[in-house]
Formats: C-alpha cells, sequence, structure tokens
C-alpha cells in the first residue's frame, strides 16, 4: 500500500512568513525616519545639527541658531513639527471620552477651537502636556510630545469612538512670526485673518485641504499647520514662495526652545518628568506641582486622577512647585541649583536663557515647596560657568516672576497686523 | 418608603455576611439580590424532581470561626461537630481505596506504615505552615502605602509567628512557599494514591496543574480553613449548604436586615466620586450612603458603575484580573445509591476522590491549556443524600460532583462540547462505581459557562479571580485596592473576588464589614 508522503508544506510556508516579517522589519535599515518635509529640510540644512524627536530626525538648526530665533521675532520661521505625536480621535462619544482622559472640560472647547491641556494617570501624575484641537463636534485632534495609543486605547473601553495614530499620516508646520499672517494671506488662505488666537479652519490646498489654526509654542504671533503627508512638499512651497518678501525661514529646535521659554512654556519631559518615563518614585508630578492646576476642572465628570488630585489638594501634599525666574547678572543658568539663602538646596533649574525680547536673565525651575511657594525671598542660583577649563562658580540672586517672561500685543491682535 | 443607610449588592453567603455584620452594628441595610433565592453558587437547589442538591459549593470546610461567632451561627441553627466530619477516600480502580480520617487525615488507612508515618509528618508540617497564614484570612491585607500602627503590628505578629516555626521550619517554610505540589509531595510521600488526592485537593478550583508553581499555596489555603475549630476538617451540612445560607440569613433578618430578592442591581449611581444608590433592572432607583458590591470585581466595575467612572489604570487591572473557571459540576438524580468500588459505608457518606496520582491531575489539566477539556477528568464526588435522606426521594440518591477540568472557553463551545464532557464524565464514574450509568434518573452538569449564566460568576469562577499568588493578598482583587474600599468614595467590594477568596467562608464578607465600620463608611 502507497503511503502517503508528508511534503511538509509548513516549513515552506514558514520561510514565506519569515521573508515577509524580515521585509516588513526594514524599519531598522533607517534608525531616524524622515519627515513628510524632510528633502525641502536637508536642501536647507548646512548645519547638519540633527536630533531625535521621537524616532524622527530634526534639526536642532539648519543655518544659524541667534539668526533663526530672530526669525522667529522678526519675520516668519517654519518649523516642522511632523514628529509631534498626533491622535484622531473620532466618535459620539469622543467629547465623553477627553473629558474622561484629560483634566481640562472638554465640552467647553467648540468645534473649530484648540486648547492646550494635560492628563494624568490614576495616581494624578501628568503623563503628558499637549494641545488638542476640535475639528468637529464629533472629531478631535491630540497633539503631545510622548506616545499614549494604548492608554488612549484602554481608556476608550465603553466609549463609542475610535482613536487612531495619525503621526505619520499628517505632516505639520509651525509658522511664526510678525509677518506669518501676511505670509498665510499672501499665499493665498482666503479667510485666515479671521482666525482669533485658538481658533482652527480647514483651508483649500492643492486638491486636498489644511488645517490651519492660531496656535503656537512661541508666544508670538504665529499659526500652525496640518495637511496630509502627501500634500507636505506642495505647502511648503507655498509658503516660501509667499514668504520670500516677508523673510520667512525655516529653522531648528534651538531656536524654538529659546521662544518658548521667553513664552514661558514648558517642555515634557524637559522641564518635568511625565508619570511613564519616570523611574524614581519622587519626580513624577502632579498638575499642581508644574503650574497645570489651572487646568484641573473639578466640577466636570470623572477625569483620571481626580481623586488622587483632589486628596493631594485637601491633604496637602503636593511637594513641588513650578516657577518663572529672573536671575542677576547675564549668564544663562542652565540646569543650576537653586538654593535658599545660599545655602539649603531647594530646588532646580530646567531651562534658562539670557532673552533678547525681555531683556533679563530668565529661567524656569522646579522648587519644593514652600520654597516658590510662599516662600519667594533670598533664592539664590548657582552658576557654573565654563571658562577655559575652569569653572567659574556664580552665586546669582533669583527672583520668582510671573510667566509669560515676555507678552507680545500682536499674538492677540485681531486683526492680525500685517508687517 | 425606608430609607437604608447600607446597600449590599448580591446575597450570596458574603454578601449576607457583610448585611448581616454591619446590621448587628446597628446599621439600616437592605441587601439586593438577582436572583429568586439568595446564596448564590451555596444554594441547596432542586434539580430533578424530589432530588436537592448543593449548588455549586457542596463541602463545609472554611467557614471562617469569625463568621460563626460575629453572627451567631449556631444559635440560627447551624450545627457542625466532629461527628459530622467526614472522611476523603482516595478511590482506585483495582484494590482497595486509601482514607483520610478526620480532620484531613488525622488517621490514614489504606496505606503502609511507612507511608503512615511520612503522611503524619507531612500533615502536620502543611498544618503548622498553613496555620502560620492564617491569621490573614481574618485582616485586611497590609496597606503598603500608609500602614496603621494596628496594621503593623499585626503584620508583625505574623513574623512572629513566622519565628515561632524555629529556624529549621522558618527556612524551610519559605522555601516551599511558592512551589508546586508535585515536587513537595515527592520529596516526602510514596504512594502515588495518596499523593494524587493532594495534588487534587491543591489544584481544586484553579487554573493550575500540580507541576505547575506555586499550585502548594491552593493547599494551604484549603488547609487554612476550619470546621468547628478543627483545621482541614470538612463537613457535608444537613439540608446542603443552602443551610449554611438559612443560618446566615436567620443571623441577618434576625438584626433587621431586609432582603429583596428578584432584585437585579443595573448600575451603581456615582457623583463627584461618591457612590450614592443603585438603579434596579426596572429602572426603581434606590439611595444609600454606603454601597457594598458583594458581587464580582469586575463586574461591579465594568458594568455597574463603568469604565467612565472609574481612572483608565485601575480598568486596566480590573480588566487583567484572570477568571476563567475550570470547574465543571455534576449533579445525578439516581434511582439507587451507588457502589463505589472497595468503599465501605462510612466512605460512601464522606469525600469521594478520582485522582489516581499527580501525574493523572497533571494530564487532566494539560488538555484545559488548550481550550479542551479532560478526556479522564479528575473529581470529588459526594453523595450527601446518605447522610440527609430528605434531598432524595426513598431510596434514591444524589450525586454531586466537583469535576476538573472543563475550561470556560472550550475551544470547540459547550454546546458541542458539553455532551462529549458529559460522556467522558460517565464514563470515568462508571469506571469506579459500576452500573452507575443505569441508574441515572436524571443527570445535570454545569460547565463553567452555565455557572456563569446561572449564578452571575464571570468566567464561571468560584473564586471570582484566579487565586494565585500574583491575585492574592494585597494583589486581590487589583494592587492598590485590596482592602475592601475602592476609589470610590461610599463603594466597597465584598466578595469572593477580594481578600482572601473564594469557597464558603464568609471572611471577604466580614473583613469587608469590619473595614466599612472601622472607617465609618
Amino acid at each position: 500500500m502507497a503511503r502517503q508522503i508528508s511534503k511538509k508544506p509548513a516549513s515552506k510556508t514558514a520561510n514565506t512568513v519569515v521573508s515577509a516579517r524580515i521585509a516588513a522589519q526594514s524599519h531598522f535599515r533607517t534608525l531616524r525616519l524622515g519627515t513628510p518635509f524632510q528633502p525641502r529640510i536637508d536642501a536647507l540644512a548646512r548645519t547638519q545639527d540633527w536630533y531625535n524627536w521621537a524616532g524622527y530626525h530634526a534639526p536642532h538648526s539648519l543655518w544659524d541658531e541667534e539668526l533663526e530665533y530672530f526669525a522667529i521675532r522678526s519675520q516668519a520661521a517654519l518649523f516642522d513639527i511632523s514628529p509631534m505625536t498626533k491622535y484622531r480621535i473620532e466618535g459620539p462619544d469622543a467629547e465623553a471620552l477627553l473629558n474622561r482622559v484629560t483634566l481640562r472640560d472638554v465640552a467647553k472647547l467648540r468645534p473649530g477651537r484648540v486648547h492646550y491641556t494635560a492628563w494624568c494617570d490614576d495616581e494624578g501624575f501628568v503623563l503628558d502636556d499637549g494641545t488638542l484641537f476640535r475639528l468637529s463636534p464629533t472629531r478631535f485632534r491630540l497633539c503631545s510630545q510622548e506616545r499614549h495609543l494604548p492608554w488612549l486605547l484602554d481608556s476608550a473601553i465603553g466609549f463609542d469612538v475610535t482613536v487612531e495614530e495619525e503621526t505619520e499620516a499628517v505632516a505639520g508646520l509651525a509658522l511664526q512670526g510678525p509677518t506669518s499672517f501676511a505670509v498665510l494671506r499672501d499665499a493665498g488662505f482666503a479667510g485666515v485673518e479671521k482666525l482669533k488666537v485658538f481658533d482652527l479652519a480647514d483651508f483649500p490646498h492643492d486638491g486636498g485641504s489644511v488645517t490651519i489654526s492660531r496656535t503656537g509654542f512661541t508666544g508670538d504671533l504665529g499659526y500652525e499647520l496640518f495637511v496630509s503627508a502627501d500634500k507636505a512638499l506642495s505647502l511648503w512651497d507655498r509658503l516660501m514662495i509667499a514668504g520670500e518678501l516677508r523673510g520667512i525661514r525655516a529653522i531648528g529646535y534651538t531656536a524654538l526652545n529659546r521662544a518658548r521659554l521667553e513664552a514661558g512654556l514648558i517642555v515634557a519631559n524637559a522641564d518635568f518628568t511625565t508619570a511613564e518615563h519616570a523611574i524614581r518614585a519622587d519626580r513624577p508630578r502632579m498638575p499642581d506641582e508644574i503650574g497645570l492646576g489651572f487646568m484641573i476642572d473639578l466640577k466636570k465628570g470623572h477625569f483620571n486622577g481626580r481623586r488622587a488630585i483632589l486628596e493631594a489638594r485637601v491633604k496637602r501634599k503636593l511637594r513641588h512647585v513650578l516657577v518663572g525666574l529672573e536671575i542677576e547678572g547675564n549668564i544663562p543658568a542652565e540646569h543650576a541649583i537653586v538654593y535658599y539663602k545660599k545655602s539649603r538646596e531647594v530646588g532646580l533649574v530646567s531651562a534658562a536663557m539670557w532673552s533678547p525680547m525681555a531683556k533679563r536673565n530668565i529661567a524656569i525651575a522646579s522648587l519644593e515647596r514652600p520654597f516658590g511657594d510662599t516662600i519667594v525671598e533670598d533664592l539664590w542660583v548657582e552658576i557654573y560657568a565654563m571658562r577655559e577649563l575652569q569653572y567659574q562658580k556664580l552665586m546669582k540672586r533669583a527672583k520668582v516672576v510671573a510667566r509669560p517672561f515676555i507678552k507680545l500685543d500682536r499674538r492677540t491682535a485681531n486683526p492680525p497686523a500685517d508687517f | 418608603m425606608t430609607s437604608f443607610e447600607t446597600i449590599v449588592i448580591g446575597g450570596g453567603h458574603n454578601g449576607l455576611v457583610t448585611a448581616a455584620t454591619l446590621a448587628k452594628a446597628g446599621r439600616k441595610v437592605l441587601v439586593l439580590e438577582a436572583g429568586s433565592e439568595v446564596g448564590g453558587a451555596a444554594r441547596t437547589e432542586e434539580f430533578a424532581p424530589g432530588f436537592r442538591t448543593s449548588a455549586i459549593a457542596h463541602l463545609l470546610s472554611r467557614l471562617h470561626p469569625d463568621v460563626v461567632k460575629t453572627l451567631d451561627l449556631e444559635k440560627h441553627g447551624l450545627r457542625v461537630a466532629r461527628a459530622d466530619f467526614v472522611p476523603s477516600v482516595a478511590l482506585s480502580k483495582d484494590g482497595p481505596p486509601l482514607v483520610l480520617h478526620g480532620a484531613y487525615g488525622e488517621v490514614l488507612t489504606g496505606a503502609s506504615p511507612s507511608e503512615q508515618s511520612a503522611w503524619k509528618e507531612l500533615r502536620a508540617q502543611l498544618l503548622r505552615y498553613a496555620g502560620t497564614l492564617k491569621p490573614f484570612l481574618s485582616r485586611r491585607p497590609p496597606d503598603l502605602a500608609g500602614m496603621s500602627l494596628l496594621e503593623s503590628a499585626s503584620l508583625g505578629q505574623t513574623a512572629l509567628a513566622l519565628k515561632k516555626l524555629g529556624k529549621e521550619d522558618m527556612r524551610d517554610f519559605l522555601r516551599v512557599l511558592l512551589m508546586n505540589v508535585a515536587d513537595l509531595l515527592d520529596e516526602q510521600l510514596g504512594d502515588i494514591r495518596l499523593k494524587g488526592l493532594l495534588a487534587f485537593d491543591a489544584t481544586l478550583g484553579s487554573h493550575l496543574g500540580p507541576r505547575s508553581p506555586t499550585s502548594l499555596l491552593g493547599l494551604y489555603y484549603r488547609l487554612a480553613g476550619e470546621t468547628a475549630g478543627v483545621a482541614g476538617a470538612q463537613a457535608l451540612p444537613q439540608g446542603g449548604m443552602g443551610a449554611v445560607i438559612a443560618a446566615i440569613r436567620a443571623a441577618a433578618e434576625g438584626a433587621g436586615a431586609v432582603i429583596r430578592a428578584s432584585a437585579p442591581v443595573a448600575k451603581i449611581i456615582v457623583e463627584k466620586g461618591r457612590a450614592v444608590g443603585v438603579v434596579l433592572d426596572n429602572g426603581e432607583v434606590l439611595h444609600a450612603r454606603t454601597i457594598v458590591s458583594a458581587i464580582n470585581p469586575a463586574t461591579t466595575f465594568l458594568d455597574l458603575v463603568g469604565p467612565r467612572e472609574i481612572d483608565t489604570g485601575l480598568m486596566r487591572k480590573v480588566k487583567n484580573i484572570r477568571m476563567k473557571g475550570d470547574a465543571a459540576k455534576l449533579n445525578l438524580a439516581l434511582d439507587r445509591p451507588p457502589q463505589f468500588t472497595g468503599v465501605d459505608a462510612a466512605g460512601h457518606r464522606g469525600r469521594l476522590v478520582i485522582a489516581p496520582s499527580p501525574d493523572h491531575v497533571e494530564r487532566a489539566f494539560n488538555p484545559c491549556k488548550y481550550g479542551e477539556f479532560s478526556l479522564e477528568p479528575v473529581m470529588e464526588i459526594t453523595l450527601p443524600s446518605l447522610a440527609d435522606p430528605s434531598l432524595a426521594p426513598n431510596g434514591a440518591c444524589v450525586l454531586s460532583a466537583v469535576v476538573q477540568y472543563a475550561p470556560y472557553a472550550l475551544k470547540e463551545g459547550w454546546d458541542a462540547g458539553k455532551p462529549k464532557f458529559l460522556k467522558a464524565v460517565m464514563a470515568q464514574l462508571e469506571a469506579y462505581a459500576p452500573g452507575i450509568g443505569k441508574s441515572v434518573v436524571h443527570a445535570e452538569l454545569l460547565t463553567p459557562a452555565d455557572i456563569e449564566t446561572r449564578y452571575r460568576m464571570p468566567g464561571g469562577h468560584w473564586h471570582h479571580g484566579e487565586l494565585q499568588a500574583d491575585q492574592m493578598l494585597i494583589s486581590r482583587p487589583v494592587s492598590g485596592w485590596s482592602g475592601y474600599d475602592t476609589p470610590i468614595e461610599g463603594l466597597f467590594l465584598a466578595g469572593a473576588g477580594s481578600h482572601p477568596g473564594g469557597g464558603v467562608s464568609g471572611a471577604p464578607g466580614l473583613n469587608a464589614a469590619r473595614r466599612i465600620i472601622a472607617m465609618k463608611g
């Protein structure tokens, strides 16, 4: 009797599976991805000064840090924000979900508006901050520094909503600076003058559309533009051409980072450690400890961390405070230790610079309460200034001051001014 | 309408214990039971005309002494004495069975003299070690974040008890604590029948085989229980487990608690982080200052409270509680008492166990890992009508068996699998009690899926959550919320899903009530 021989088709299939898997894993050949604007940025990158932004290679600077900064303050600066994490949250329960996840009351966010918000874990520790765009009554875009898809998906259980990451699919640009409005108008975005701060609207572009919001990270007049990745280059070109006579310049992060510090804005995992990144038990921060207490809306329904935040407030368990400092002299106090009466260590500076706009030596620092909270006198920072291979230790007086460090009328002027 | 301070959701034995304890402390308590009768899986039910049996739990082995005392259960009709202790019989197809007499084998018969002395030593050791863990049963799990002086003191007492074991014993206790039961048995015993019985007892009601790491804990859990003051003892209550429920119910009602059956709760009303009442299936709204959920913790949070009122992290934890049962319940109405080979009359009134060796138990477990039932299942059989003729018509007999392994999520589905599994179970019974098949008047097999539906136990799991090391003590039902209170103010948990776990002990219910009284919640 003929015995059927097993041909083991399994191994053949296995091989196909393995090669398919290898083919799908080519991502490791490109360790840092480019954004949809990469061809244009590469062409302008004279300094070749790159850093890693959420897996993308992004420029620290493109040609000159100083001049890039002044492009923000005097002209129009174009900054690629495509690596920013973006989530599309859509459905009848999208508002309810976001109200449960984030601190602010999303019911108060009208369609066509944007707000700055943050979200916490069960212990009330901040997972991230970011901007929430309400694109329609039932559709939102949440932009943030860190990735949160599993958190959002788990949070969405029991809600009629879909949550999708759209970081790769959607390209983003920040156009910031006094001439930014004029650039957009000249580029033909009719009606863009109607956008007030934190407004957003869709505008036709290249057979599709671009979402423009009057938002930014500079404290200046400025806009952010979101477009599908395949229309990214045409959008870049449209802005660059229209902005040529308005001094438009592509910039890197160093310049933006200065502008944001002047505006008093904080950066997750730079000015505070996010809950999921923190390894040490005392590092995570509650919103009240990083100046985001204003977002907490106890009148709305339940939201993640509510119980813990309330308990910390009632039981006075808030141990830290984030403050703006003005420091004597002109040496940036970056990562300097903050002292009380020149001797007791009470905190650390997380960002510092000499502000050309404020003409002040400014810093953001985290202090241990009651310092920076009820005790604001007699604070000092110890600056280690490297002078030809020798540290010069400077003990400089620090004053707690309000943020933002600069307030530019043009940021909020309506209609926006034509420079 | 009368107003109540406290609403207890679920009239299972734990819910009734909580209600009775709170009522005795002077509270106005209302118990809402979804079914037409209280008692949950500890009811006595008629499953065929004239045949009654304990629904799921059929042996009393761990009703906590504090529960008996606090609720005066003896005054309310519960009487269990040494004379009621039943032996455990390790059945054998060919040859005489091995019998553990008295309280978990105070005397062992049917084994060689050397095995008897080995058993004596192992039994003493098991009871000693289980005794060290016993104080945990009647306390809240230690609260690592903010331990009170009292809690630290009682934890210190446990450390002291450990120390009292002596250096050698303490080391050995710590060595074996997380071992698998099969390895420990191999160290100390020789007789595979005895080892099979112990392997079965260690894994009964859990998703573990004897060789699964930590399976020994199940045996400790069992032996930490006591009956009539004797550790490891077990009894078949007269009137079935329903009689125990009747006593607890009498205690609750005697103290003024009101019990409403057929009142399923659809929703717990939460306002500003505080539980303020419940909505029944029929839309009726009841308010109370304290809501106690003595039902499954996952059902409580995910269905009654709803994900919108709890934090995402907690919801993740709750969703991750493993609770897929592996134990089925077989109720047989027989026209005459069965005859198990080689078993005497006293043995037939005891607990008859089919688990011929640890290997057999392990092999029975294997298929259930892959969503299949055991082809040669292991089981624990009782014939309650022999001692309590009221449970069956004259001359007839009730057989009540807990059968493993029958995975909740059977790959082929229980509609198709149930008749096949029943056949396998009956074949196994026939091998040990020839002729039993012909005496069957009615057979009722409850798979975990059936148990889930009938008794509202998700996954059909007795313990309302696997009782394994990672879901015990401070991790039961979830880490951070193991002390009966919840992130929702005024909402407490009191069911088997909370520490210490399932079985007819009343311990979670009593501990929860004590916590509520202590918190003035």
